[in-house]
């Protein structure tokens, strides 16, 4: 064993931190409302981004109703299913996870994990989650303007996006763009607070290696959505002014309802890569953060330390630098030139390798580990299975020539919802029921969490199994009605109703989840302070839930990695980061 | 997209020669205790506010190479003209070159405990940004009444948008200048002013950065040199 020299006469001298301006809250409003202190933003960040996926997940129930029984529903017409579309994925991909696991997860993990006080510049992250509120709330208007929320698809292509003939031409639109500006600008506040803070705020002995995953993730992913977040700002901009102004950057020439438009020579194809520029980073904006977590739920539930973690670091950055240059791979069937197809083709393949990595050393942490079947263990385990099938289709679809027939099919839709819809959101379910105990004192209920678990596991894979099989047929993806058609038979109908079905019942058990997280929070069983024997620094805070400024009054120091399990020769099954070596005298880091 | 490529591996750069620094190859599996020698373990020395504007110069300059991605994507088409630049545009140019330089001389005063020349040159380096932006405003008015409205050609509108942006970006800093002047007119303390007026002035100076290089594009100065980057690509 390598041991870092120290010094042993003096002890560990006091951190070198310089003293934070901590924000001392004067009243209940600065407490709870108006907060500076990151966990209470992360708390607002989760409610609100949860209550709105709630939104979203009505949506998508609507749209299963229309596919599992076209006809038999008069509240849904052709145009209210495009609404629905739009929303349902805006909301899911952006408003919720995006949000959740930067603003939620990163805003309570980051300080904790690295031993910092609280983020560092609270009032930024502060405004950042009021900005969000706002964007979210512009969001929802837009539900009740005369026209509706656009229909334009969550990718809001023009020209249809701005013509009329698309539902919600008049306000929908305009508002949906608005909320997005919004978004990006209440983001960038809080993501300088997440790169900031790991980079700045670190206590004494937390080595960028000695961070959990959890943290990598996090954090790289925050900085791909910095760069990549313009990209989206600059498209909405010039969308919302090509609407408004009549500019033409992306309108072409066109005849809308047998009149010339007042646009002429822009391209359609600009808002495209400026669109999947953003586009495919997101796709691993929320991943990464999903690998962190599950990194950590495996090691924590399995007793075990993390296999490969140098090589799990290396491949969150290289999946990150990788996945700025795939975003064409979203654009086969656009009319761009063939040539890059073949480029894009090709770095999307090798993203591939990293990403075969992790997982091979997920499963090899589980192996020969002391397996705890936990309700967080068992999301994880979801996780890996949804994650790798998802991940089997994609590298389907990264192929061009296989693209080209499948896109615009079912397959697609099975495709992202199982990596970047059912994937995530297994580690944000894991993650929740993991830190619960941490964020309010209480442990969930075990019971209601396996039927949760069980439902939407089950569920999700009989809501999105059978829809790779419909998109082989050629079943459409976005048509309202499929209609009379011969190369789709009778039982592909049958297959949509039970796929509704089950949609319909793995929403209900979200209910359970949101009962279960509100009953536990007055009834659930105490919770302790580390209640699942984690090694990690948020779990060795002096009060639980961890009190203003996190750490008492000395910061923490670590020794250690955060994967200290089963350690041998150890006394316990886990050693935590800021247990000093046996001998080591310590004296404790000033703030 | 080749600007936004060129700036994201500029990024990749910075950022691959910072984790290069960072011990990435250390086991930590096999390593206890806590390093005496403190380089990498901590953040840097860098001020956190430092480091803050830093990263969010980074999401400006990848807003405005996307912006030029763009403008570059869409020139090429066949309906774009070129709307002639009112001579005003290079007076504003050169006001912004001094509220720059007067920052920077703010800054320069700052560290000399010079309080006199800090105010002076706060307060230069903030009416000249407000004349720039007024001076803008004003070329807005020239090319309105010359006819060139924002949507009658797609060049037209990339001005408007890009001026706008820019400027949004310069009205933001005015509020953080406006906070420092407060500040040192209260009598902060030293290091904090110091601090203050030195990221205000990395600030400025971006953006007159920024602005060069937009012009550059809108007057077609950058073509030459892009012709020659691509000769020696090809």
């Amino acid at each position: 064993m390598v041991d870092i020299p120290f010094d042993e006469v003096a002890g560990i001298p006091p951190a070198e931190v310089g003293e934070v301006e901590l924000y001392h809250p004067h009243s209940w409003w600065t407490r709870y409302v108006f907060s500076q202190d990151a966990k209470v933003i992360a708390v607002q960040y989760s409610i609100t981004a949860m209550s709105i996926g709630m939104v979203a997940l009505v949506l998508s129930w609507m749209m299963r109703l229309q596919l599992g029984f076209p006809g038999t529903f008069s509240f849904i017409d052709a145009n209210q299913y495009l609404q629905f579309i739009t929303m349902h994925g805006m909301i899911m991909v952006i408003y919720l996870l995006t949000a959740l696991f930067l603003g939620g997860f990163g805003n309570y993990l980051i300080p904790l994990m690295v031993g910092a006080r609280d983020m560092v510049f609270p009032y930024v992250n502060m405004l950042s989650y009021w900005v969000y509120l706002l964007a979210v709330l512009v969001l929802v208007a837009t539900f009740f303007v005369p026209g509706g929320p656009t229909g334009a698809g969550w990718t809001l292509y023009p020209p249809q996006a701005i013509l009329s003939g698309t539902p919600g031409q008049d306000w929908g639109i305009v508002l949906m763009l608005a909320s997005l500006i919004l978004f990006i600008i209440g983001f960038t506040m809080g993501g300088l607070n997440y790169v900031v803070t790991v980079l700045q705020a670190r206590t004494r002995g937390m080595t960028l290696m000695r961070m959990p995953l959890t943290v990598w993730g996090i954090f790289t992913a925050t900085v791909m959505a910095l760069l990549a977040f313009p990209a989206l700002f600059v498209a909405s901009v010039m969308l919302l002014l090509d609407r408004l102004l009549g500019t033409s950057f992306f309108m072409p020439t066109l005849v809308e309802m047998g009149q010339l438009t007042k646009y002429g020579g822009g391209s359609p194809i600009l808002f495209q890569h400026l669109f999947w520029f953003f586009g495919h980073p997101e796709v691993y904006i929320v991943a990464l953060p999903a690998f962190g977590i599950i990194s950590d739920l495996i090691s924590v539930h399995a007793r075990k330390n993390i296999f490969g973690y140098r090589m799990m670091v290396w491949a969150i950055v290289a999946i990150g630098a990788l996945s700025f240059v795939v975003w064409a791979h979203h654009m086969y069937v656009s009319g761009m030139n063939p040539y890059f197809g073949f480029f894009f083709a090709t770095t999307t393949l090798i993203i591939a390798i990293p990403t075969a990595i992790k997982v091979y050393n997920w499963v090899l942490t589980l192996w020969r580990g002391d397996i705890h079947l936990t309700v967080p263990m068992l999301f994880a385990l979801a996780f890996i299975i949804t994650f790798v099938n998802g991940g089997l289709t994609g590298l389907f679809l990264g192929n061009v020539v296989v693209d080209v027939p499948l896109s615009d099919t079912m397959f697609v839709v099975a495709h992202f919802h199982m990596v970047m819809g059912i994937a995530p959101i297994m580690a944000v379910f894991g993650g929740l029921y993991h830190w619960y105990p941490k964020v309010t004192g209480r442990m969930l209920n075990e019971a209601l969490g396996r039927f949760h678990f069980w439902v939407t596991f089950i569920g999700a894979y009989a809501i999105f199994f059978p829809m790779h099989y419909l998109g082989l047929l050629g079943m459409p993806r976005r048509y309202h009605d499929i209609g009379e058609t011969t190369f789709v038979p009778a039982s592909a109908h049958d297959l949509n109703a039970f796929m509704s079905v089950a949609a319909l019942i793995v929403g209900f058990a979200q209910l359970v989840f949101l009962f279960n997280i509100i009953w536990s929070l007055f009834k659930g069983k105490e919770a302790g302070s580390n209640p699942w024997g984690a090694a990690s620094l948020e779990w060795q805070t002096p009060e639980t839930p961890p009190g203003h400024g996190n750490w008492g009054k000395d910061l923490p120091i670590v020794y250690r990695w955060a994967y200290d399990y089963s350690v041998p020769g150890a006394a316990g099954d886990f050693v935590p980061q800021n247990e000093p070596p046996a001998g080591l005298a310590t004296q404790g880091a000033h703030p | 997209m080749s600007a936004i490529i060129l700036f994201t591996v500029t990024i990749a750069a910075i950022a691959g020669w910072w984790l290069s620094q960072q011990r990435l190859a250390a086991k930590p599996w096999l390593e206890q205790g806590v390093d005496v020698d403190l380089r990498g373990e901590r953040g840097s020395s860098v001020p956190t506010a430092k480091i803050g504007l830093g990263v969010f110069l980074a999401v400006v300059g990848s807003l405005f190479a996307l912006l030029i991605s763009a403008y570059s994507m869409r020139n090429s088409m066949v309906d774009w003209r070129e709307l002639p630049l009112p001579r005003l545009l290079w007076v504003n140019t050169g006001v912004l070159v001094i509220s720059s330089v007067a920052l920077q001389w703010a800054y320069m005063a700052a560290r000399r405990d010079d309080i006199d020349g800090l105010i002076v040159g706060l307060l230069i380096g903030g009416a000249s940004a407000v004349t720039f932006l007024a001076g803008q405003l004003l070329v807005w008015q020239q090319l309105k009444v010359a006819g060139y409205f924002v949507a009658s050609n797609p060049a037209n509108s990339f001005f408007y948008l890009i001026t706008a942006v820019h400027g949004l970006h310069l009205m933001g800093g005015l509020v953080a200048l406006g906070r420092t002047t407060a500040k040192v007119w209260r009598g902060a303390p030293m290091m904090q002013m110091r601090l203050s007026v030195e990221l205000c002035a990395i600030y400025w100076h971006f953006l007159l950065l920024v602005w060069l290089i937009l012009l550059g594009l809108m007057t077609g100065w950058t073509d030459n040199l892009v012709d020659i980057c691509r000769q020696l690509l090809t």
